[in-house]
């Protein structure tokens, strides 16, 4: 089974949320946690756990050889990313534009366009106890996160059979990292925080998973701020709400030490341990779709 | 020689756009023949990725040689301008063509 948490909006507790759920279910049974906020992964802090393996990872991008080039503008015509431009009697590449996708070069009547090998990013992996953890972060300069996330996910695929329960920490928004991050889960967590702003970016994700089919939850963090507007619209459209985070001071605290939450605080370990029976009621059936065990409901 | 400037409007009493790729408009104005064209790039806002090298490529097709701007042009369609040989200049943003063809004149303008 794979989780993936996500939000929209941006600082609503994805990664408090991940660390916690996964090192909790890990107390019990083998779990793998992955964060794919490649631009910026922070789950690390608040994983100990013994690195076990690191890599290199790399993307294809098209570079020009000149010598058999016609000049015939195939390359940018087909080029839905402006990273390949005729200017005059060249072709510039632009590597920062380019989403690896090989139109371009696939296409070029010449071979004039081959795929080179460019670093992206790294992988690391750790372990300790049922908990494995795996981290990608993209190298300065990079752009395009995407790529990076594919192969991670890939690397998770490879390394953990289907019975290992697999969380993904997503990065925020509802742009393509999030697509990449959450495309090949069988179940989306969406955080959000019980405020206007946090609405507003919630209808946004609740639309994407909407949009690729995937059953969804909420989970909402530092309940008690804001009002009761997230409550109301999850009533209304018959979203489960599975869980609340309270907001207290004591969880920033623990939190800004890098220390996991539900250990020490109450009301967090009755949150992951809710979310864990949520998802333990479900199974997954052959068509990606989610059974109830206990009503028999299809997700 | 043809000088091209971001603008948001078709004329030389237009304001400039401070904005480089995604301007809506490029006034052209040809020292020579006292000619001014217009070009409208309003399709740009289409386009999600690598609108700066797009419309520095454009302004390769005009046959540019120096293009007037506001806040100036990112990496990528620097890197275009540079390799096409136009020579950039800027801090025009907030001035109407007219106004930023005689700052471009006189030598007040910035060069990057």
């Amino acid at each position: 089974m794979k989780i993936a948490i996500a939000s929209g909006k941006g600082g609503t507790g994805k990664t408090t949320l991940s660390t916690n759920l996964a090192s909790y279910i890990a107390e019990s049974r083998e779990c793998a946690l992955s964060d794919l906020d490649v631009e910026e992964p922070n789950s690390g802090l608040f994983i100990k756990a013994e690195l076990i393996h690191e890599e290199d990872k790399f993307k294809k991008i098209p570079e020009w050889e000149k010598s058999r080039c016609e000049l015939c503008g195939n390359c940018q015509t087909v080029c839905n990313f402006n990273a390949v431009l005729k200017l005059g009697k060249m072709i510039m590449v632009f590597p920062e534009l380019c989403h690896g996708c090989y139109a371009c070069s696939e296409l070029c009547p010449t071979g004039s366009l081959p795929m080179k090998q460019k670093k992206m990013g790294e992988l690391k992996a750790y372990k300790s106890g049922n908990l494995n953890f795996i981290e990608s972060r993209l190298i300065i300069g990079e752009e395009q996160a995407v790529p990076l996330i594919k192969q991670t996910i890939d690397y998770v695929d490879e390394h953990f059979s289907d019975e290992v329960i697999k969380i993904f920490d997503s990065p925020p928004g509802t742009s393509c990292p999030v697509i990449e991050a959450t495309r090949d889960a069988d179940f989306v967590i969406l955080v959000t925080e019980p405020t206007p702003f946090g609405l507003h970016d919630l209808k946004l994700a609740v639309e994407t998973v909407k949009q690729m089919g995937k059953p969804f939850a909420v989970v909402i963090n530092r309940h008690g701020i804001g009002n009761d507007c997230v409550e109301l619209y999850c009533k209304e459209d018959n979203i489960d709400i599975i869980a609340s985070i309270p907001n207290d001071r004591l969880i920033a605290e623990t939190y800004s030490r890098g220390d996991l939450l539900y250990p020490t605080i109450p009301s967090v370990k009755d949150a992951v341990r809710s979310i864990s029976t949520y998802i333990d009621n479900f199974d997954l059936l052959d068509n990606g779709s989610l059974k109830s065990k206990k009503t028999g409901q299809i997700k | 020689m043809k000088i091209v400037f971001t603008a948001k409007g078709t004329d030389m009493d237009a304001a400039m756009d401070p904005r480089f790729g995604r301007t809506e408009y490029f006034v052209i104005f040809d020292e020579d023949t006292k000619s001014v064209e217009s070009y409208d790039n309003r399709s740009i806002e289409g386009e999600a990725h690598g609108a700066g090298p797009k419309t520095a490529q454009k302004l390769a097709e005009y046959g540019a040689e120096v293009l007037v701007t506001g806040n100036g042009p990112g990496g990528n369609a620097a890197t275009v301008l540079k390799t096409t040989g136009i020579a950039v200049y800027i801090g025009a943003g907030d001035m109407t063509v007219k106004e930023a063809y005689e700052a471009y004149k006189s030598g007040n303008l910035k060069t990057v």
